[in-house]
Order: C-alpha cells, then sequence, then structure tokens
C-alpha cells in the first residue's frame, strides 16, 4: 500500500465520521490551546516585569544600607528595607568620585504635606538628585526637573507628580506657582508625566526636591539608597567593589551596606517567573497527556466499532503493517490537525487578551507552541500505537463475524 | 489446485476439545464448482475459511497450487489470499462509508495499485456485474442484491484462482439471490473455481461436485446426478 493512499484512506475515514473526528480534534485542540495561552500569560507576567526592571538600565547598581546576605540575591534586604547604620550625603559624596561613575542619585523617601493656597494633600517626598531622572528615564510633561546641583546645597525648589498638579495646585500654569511642602516654600519647576511607578512609590502622587531639602524636611541625615550608574556594564564589578570598600573605610571597617546590580534582581525575578511559566507550561502538559489518553480511548472504540472492516481488510489480504499503518495514521491525523486548530485557538486567544491589556504581550514562547505540538503528535501516535496493534492482531474469523 | 490431507481444526472450549475439522481430506481442482452442504455445527464455514486461509489448521497440510501453505506467517498468507482468493460473505461485509468504487478497489489499494489503473479496473468489474450506474452509491444506498455484486466485484478484482461463498443468498430474496448465482456461475465458467456453501439444496444441487459435511467430516463426495 502506498504512503499517499494509506494517509488518503486515513483521512477518508475521518472525514466520514464527522461526530467522532471533532470530538477527538476539540480534545487535542484544547491541549495545545492550553499551552500556548497558559505560557503566554506567564511570559507576557515576566516580559512586564523585566521590561520595568530594565527601564532602570542595565548598569546601574543599588546601594543599601545594612548588609544582606550576598551570597543570596540580596533581594530579601531591599525588599525587607532592613537598616543599619545610615549612608549619608558624605557617603555619597565619596561614592561620586569615581570617575567611572557617570551619575549617582541619593534617594530619600518619607511623608510630607503640600499646600497651594488653601488646598492641601498628604504626599509623598522623594529627595534626589538630577541625575535621577536619566537612570531612571523619566519624563515630564512641562517644565524640567531638578537642576544639577552639589548634593549638600539645598535650594527652594521642586518637581511636582501629575496628580498633584491637578488636585493641589489650582492653576493653569503649574511650573513657576510655590508650593509650600512642610513649611518650606519652593518653586515648582516641573510636573512628571502620568503613569510613573517606580518600586513601591506612585510618581504621580509625589513630589521631587534636591536631597538637601528633603534631609532638612525630614530632618535625618539618613539616605535610603543611593543609585549608581557605571561608565559601562563591565565596570559593574569594580565598582561593586570600589563602592564596599569606600564605604567600609568611612564606616569605621564595618561592611554594612548591600549592593546590588539590576542584574541580581532581574535574573531573579526571571528565575521566579520562569518556574511559573514551567508550572503553566506543566499544567498545560497534562491536560495535553489527558488529550493523547482520549486519542486512545476514542481508537480503542472505532477499532471496535470497526472490527468487522478490519476482518474484511484481511480477507482481502491486508498485511499486520497496513492495518498498523492505517490506525497510526489516522491517529497522526488526527493529532496534526488537533495541533493546528490549538495553536489557531491559543493564539487567538493571546491575541484577544493582548487586545484587551494592551500593556502585555501575551504572545507565547515559540518553545512552548513547539513544545505543544510535538507532544500532541507524540502521544497522538504513541497513544494511537496501542489500539492499532490491537486492530492488526485481530483474529480475521472472530473479525469478520462481529 | 488445492489439497488438503489430514485437516483438523479444534477448538478449546473450557476442557473440552471441539473437533470442528476431523481429518479432512480434499483435492479442488482449477475451475471447479463444488457445494458444501450439511447441518449447521458441521463445519462448513470452518472448512472455507481454512480453504481461504483466514484460518490455520491445528494439524494436517494444505497445499495451494503446489506449495505447502499450512505453515506460512500471517503476513505471507495474507499476500496469497490476497493474490488467489476471493471472499462473498452472507452479510456482504462492504465498508459502510466507501462508495461501491472504493470498496472494489480495496484490494488494488493494498497492492499499491496506481489510482488511474484502480478505478479503471474497478469500473471494468462493476460494469461486469450490472453496476455501471451505481459506481458511486455507498452500501445504504445499494439494494441486498446490489451490495451482494459490489462484493463479488471486489472479490473478483484481483483475478483470484479461487472465489469462496458463505451463503451468499442467505440474506437475499430468491430473485435477487438467483442473479447473484448465475453471476459466479458466469465467472465459474470463465475459470474461477467456486466453492459455495449454502443450506439451500437447489442451490447446492446446481454445483458439479457436492460435498456433505457431519460432524466436521466430510460425509459425502459425489457429483452432480446427471438428471
Ligand atoms: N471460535 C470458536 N470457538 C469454539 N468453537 C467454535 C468456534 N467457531 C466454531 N466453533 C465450533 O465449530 C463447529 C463448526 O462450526 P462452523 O461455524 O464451521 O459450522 P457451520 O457448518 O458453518 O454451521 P452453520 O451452518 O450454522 O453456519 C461448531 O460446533 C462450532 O460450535
Ligand atoms: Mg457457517
Amino acid at each position: 500500500m502506498k504512503v499517499l493512499d494509506t494517509a488518503l484512506f486515513a483521512s477518508q475515514a475521518l472525514r466520514r465520521a464527522p461526530m467522532r473526528t471533532s470530538m477527538m480534534l476539540l480534545a487535542i485542540a484544547i491541549g495545545v490551546a492550553a499551552v500556548v495561552t497558559l505560557t503566554g500569560v506567564g511570559e507576557a507576567a515576566r516580559r512586564f516585569v523585566s521590561a520595568e526592571f530594565a527601564s532602570l538600565g542595565t548598569n546601574s547598581l543599588i546601594v543599601l544600607p545594612g548588609k544582606a546576605d550576598t551570597s543570596g540575591s540580596g533581594l530579601t534586604g531591599m525588599l525587607i528595607g532592613e537598616t543599619a547604620r545610615d549612608l549619608t550625603l558624605d557617603d555619597v559624596i565619596a561614592i561620586a568620585r569615581n570617575p567611572r561613575i557617570t551619575r549617582v542619585a541619593p534617594v530619600v523617601v518619607g511623608a510630607g504635606n503640600a499646600s497651594w493656597r488653601s488646598r492641601s494633600r498628604e504626599v509623598t517626598v522623594i529627595g534626589t538628585s538630577a541625575d535621577m531622572r536619566e537612570i531612571q528615564r523619566w519624563e515630564l510633561q512641562a517644565g524640567r526637573f531638578l537642576p544639577q546641583l552639589d548634593l549638600d546645597v539645598a535650594s527652594p525648589v521642586c518637581v511636582v507628580g501629575s496628580i498633584i498638579a491637578e488636585e493641589v495646585i489650582n492653576s493653569n500654569r503649574v511650573v513657576g506657582e510655590w508650593l509650600r511642602i512642610g513649611d518650606v516654600r519652593c518653586r515648582v519647576l516641573g510636573v512628571m508625566a502620568q503613569g510613573g511607578i517606580s518600586g513601591a512609590f506612585n510618581l504621580d502622587e509625589s513630589v521631587f526636591l534636591p536631597v538637601a531639602n528633603a534631609q532638612q524636611l525630614f530632618n535625618s541625615p539618613g539616605v535610603f539608597r543611593i543609585i549608581v550608574e557605571t561608565r559601562e556594564r563591565a565596570d559593574m564589578d569594580p565598582i561593586r567593589r570600589y563602592i564596599v570598600d569606600t564605604v567600609r573605610e568611612r564606616h569605621q571597617g564595618v561592611e554594612d551596606i548591600t549592593v546590588i546590580t539590576q542584574d541580581a534582581v532581574l535574573s531573579t525575578f526571571d528565575s521566579i517567573f520562569g518556574v511559573i511559566t514551567m508550572a503553566l507550561a506543566g499544567i498545560a502538559a497534562i491536560s495535553l497527556l489527558v488529550a493523547g489518553v482520549l486519542i486512545m480511548n476514542v481508537m480503542l472504540v472505532a477499532v471496535s466499532q470497526r472490527t468487522s472492516e478490519i476482518g474484511l481488510l484481511k480477507a482481502i489480504g491486508a498485511t499486520h503493517n497496513q492495518i498498523v499503518a492505517i490506525f497510526l495514521t489516522e491517529a497522526a491525523w488526527l493529532a496534526a490537525l488537533g495541533a493546528a486548530c490549538g495553536l489557531g485557538v491559543g493564539y487567538t486567544v493571546s491575541y484577544g487578551l493582548g487586545v484587551a491589556y494592551p500593556i502585555l504581550d501575551f504572545r507565547a514562547p515559540v518553545w512552548a507552541s513547539a513544545a505543544a505540538v510535538a507532544i500532541a503528535l507524540i502521544s497522538g501516535v504513541v497513544f494511537g500505537l496501542a489500539p492499532a496493534r490491537r486492530a492488526a492482531k485481530l483474529d480475521p474469523v472472530f473479525a469478520l463475524t462481529r | 489446485m488445492i489439497k488438503l490431507r489430514g485437516i483438523c481444526r479444534d477448538y478449546e472450549v473450557g476442557d473440552e476439545t471441539v473437533h470442528a475439522l476431523d481429518h479432512i481430506e480434499l483435492d479442488i481442482a482449477a475451475g471447479e464448482y463444488i457445494s458444501i452442504m450439511g447441518p449447521s455445527g458441521s463445519g462448513k464455514s470452518t472448512l472455507l475459511n481454512i480453504l481461504g486461509l483466514l484460518d490455520k489448521p491445528t494439524a494436517g497440510i494444505y497445499e495451494l497450487d503446489g506449495s505447502d501453505v499450512s505453515d506460512l506467517p500471517d503476513d505471507h498468507l495474507a499476500q496469497v489470499r490476497r493474490q488467489k482468493i476471493g471472499f462473498i460473505f452472507q452479510s456482504f461485509h462492504l465498508v459502510s462509508r466507501l462508495t461501491a468504487h472504493e470498496n472494489v478497489e480495496l484490494p488494488m489499494l493494498l497492492m499499491g495499485t496506481n489510482k488511474k489503473e484502480r478505478r479503471q479496473r474497478a469500473e471494468e468489474v462493476l460494469d461486469s456485474v450490472g453496476l455501471r450506474s451505481r459506481l458511486d452509491h455507498r452500501p445504504d444506498q445499494l439494494s441486498g442484491g446490489e451490495r451482494q455484486r459490489v462484493a463479488i466485484a471486489r472479490a473478483i478484482v484481483m483475478r483470484p484462482s479461487f472465489l469462496l461463498a458463505d451463503e451468499p443468498t442467505g440474506n437475499l430474496d430468491s430473485k435477487s439471490g438467483g442473479e447473484i448465482i448465475s453471476i459466479v456461475e458466469d465467472l465459474n465458467s470463465q475459470g474461477i473455481g467456486l466453492v459455495v456453501v449454502t443450506h439451500d439444496p437447489d442451490l447446492g444441487d446446481r454445483a458439479r461436485r457436492h460435498l456433505r459435511m457431519v460432524d466436521g467430516r466430510i460425509h459425502s463426495d459425489n457429483p452432480r446426478k446427471s438428471a
């Protein structure tokens, strides 16, 4: 029997039993679609988080007060935000002396009250430097960011988040107005673009001051963290060592800071989301396996329903291998068609999700689609093999009496 | 040429042994026309299945066209069956999803004959059994007699040496039964050996040689009485 004829014979058997065929296609398609959609969702989350972190710049370091276990990622220290001995502006200035460091942005954060004429509001006050904007790639909708000042120089200026601009300052020209923060008046230099979130802070509801002003406001010399940008990526390691050494020297030989790289954060998140994606893929793969078992069951039913056809094929001279080939080809057709439908459905659902949530990218990774199709084909053939062999082994005399 | 020597076919049922065939000795020459009759359970179908290589004897020697086929492996038997034997069943055994010509093409499909030749030969053979106008009908669109004619077309499309029919008219009324018989007798007159198992004495009498089976043995083997 020719390969093409076998394929045609098998596809004809499927086409002329549309109900049975569509049930099996459905089972396989659901499995494949589940793999594509679920891994797409996992990947979307991972990409979103990575992109958010990557926007911080890939050659920047974050210096935190307190010593976290560096054998881990340093992330725990950052998340818990444990404080030991404070970092000070003088530490920042000392660090900034290294010529391989292009930008330094200390960060001081606290709550404060912002008022304009009779209006006032609780705001997040972020004290930082002009470099912060370049490191974080923040956009402004009006005016400009904080000026380049020496870090320990205070200046009565501020930049406001978009919500502050709308809710507190009731004027059509926000830039140039005077805003009172605590009991200090400062001139508004610019308004941040909408929608910025940095870590836990909603930038829309924040007010930015030069770091020295913020320290006066909070009456504290401490720095919450320092973000350092190096000239090149290759500088990251030497600079990390340089920072640790410099601060230890200044802190009487005690190493009480943690330096983390974006890489560490990114790779931690990558591995977390990698696990999530794998888990989703695992769930989906199980549904594929279930589809495979379904194929086997339906093929077994098909074999017993078609016992007399098998007997007849044997009576007119079909060999063992020909009958295996016929039934296996049917299973392979089902798996291939089911996989194709599943890919179609999966990509359609992912596309739909993408339309519904445009900030996320739900495209399934190629490996997941490939694996889904491969598992569908393999399980179709593997689970199709037992029924096919059972068919081929039937005793023709027995089969013909069915 | 068929030669059976000491053919037995035993079935183990529980701890009893049923001797469906009990030391059968039989020679069938090319182009013979034989009827097999006998009471129910006497082993007629079992004998026909052995003759058609669908079933293997428990003991004995079967020679077909000079070569021993009693111990051939299954796939080899399938090949011999494809080339030398045509079956006709009481219940037709057409594949219900396939049209008349597709059913007739099946043996050639297994052979690997190309599509054009398949189609052409199927049409010729269906034409010869009077189904020219039913090529694309499926079995459920055909009458019983027409279905049996499709089955005959399928049985002879490979030009076998023997046509084995197990109660071919059992499911048919006497008119279409008569048509079927005249078709197979016509084929016999063209040289195909014909073995018909039947319960119908009139039909059995038409054969040139009458076998009567009782309890797995050939009870009598007579030429047609020239009336
Ligand atoms: N698969 C089987 N297992 C056990 N015994 C069987 C089997 N097939 C047939 N037999 C027995 O073998 C004997 C011969 O059966 P066979 O079918 O050849 O009879 P038959 O002459 O064709 O009868 P009928 O005229 O009713 O078709 C019977 O006694 C039957 O019970
Ligand atoms: Mg019988």
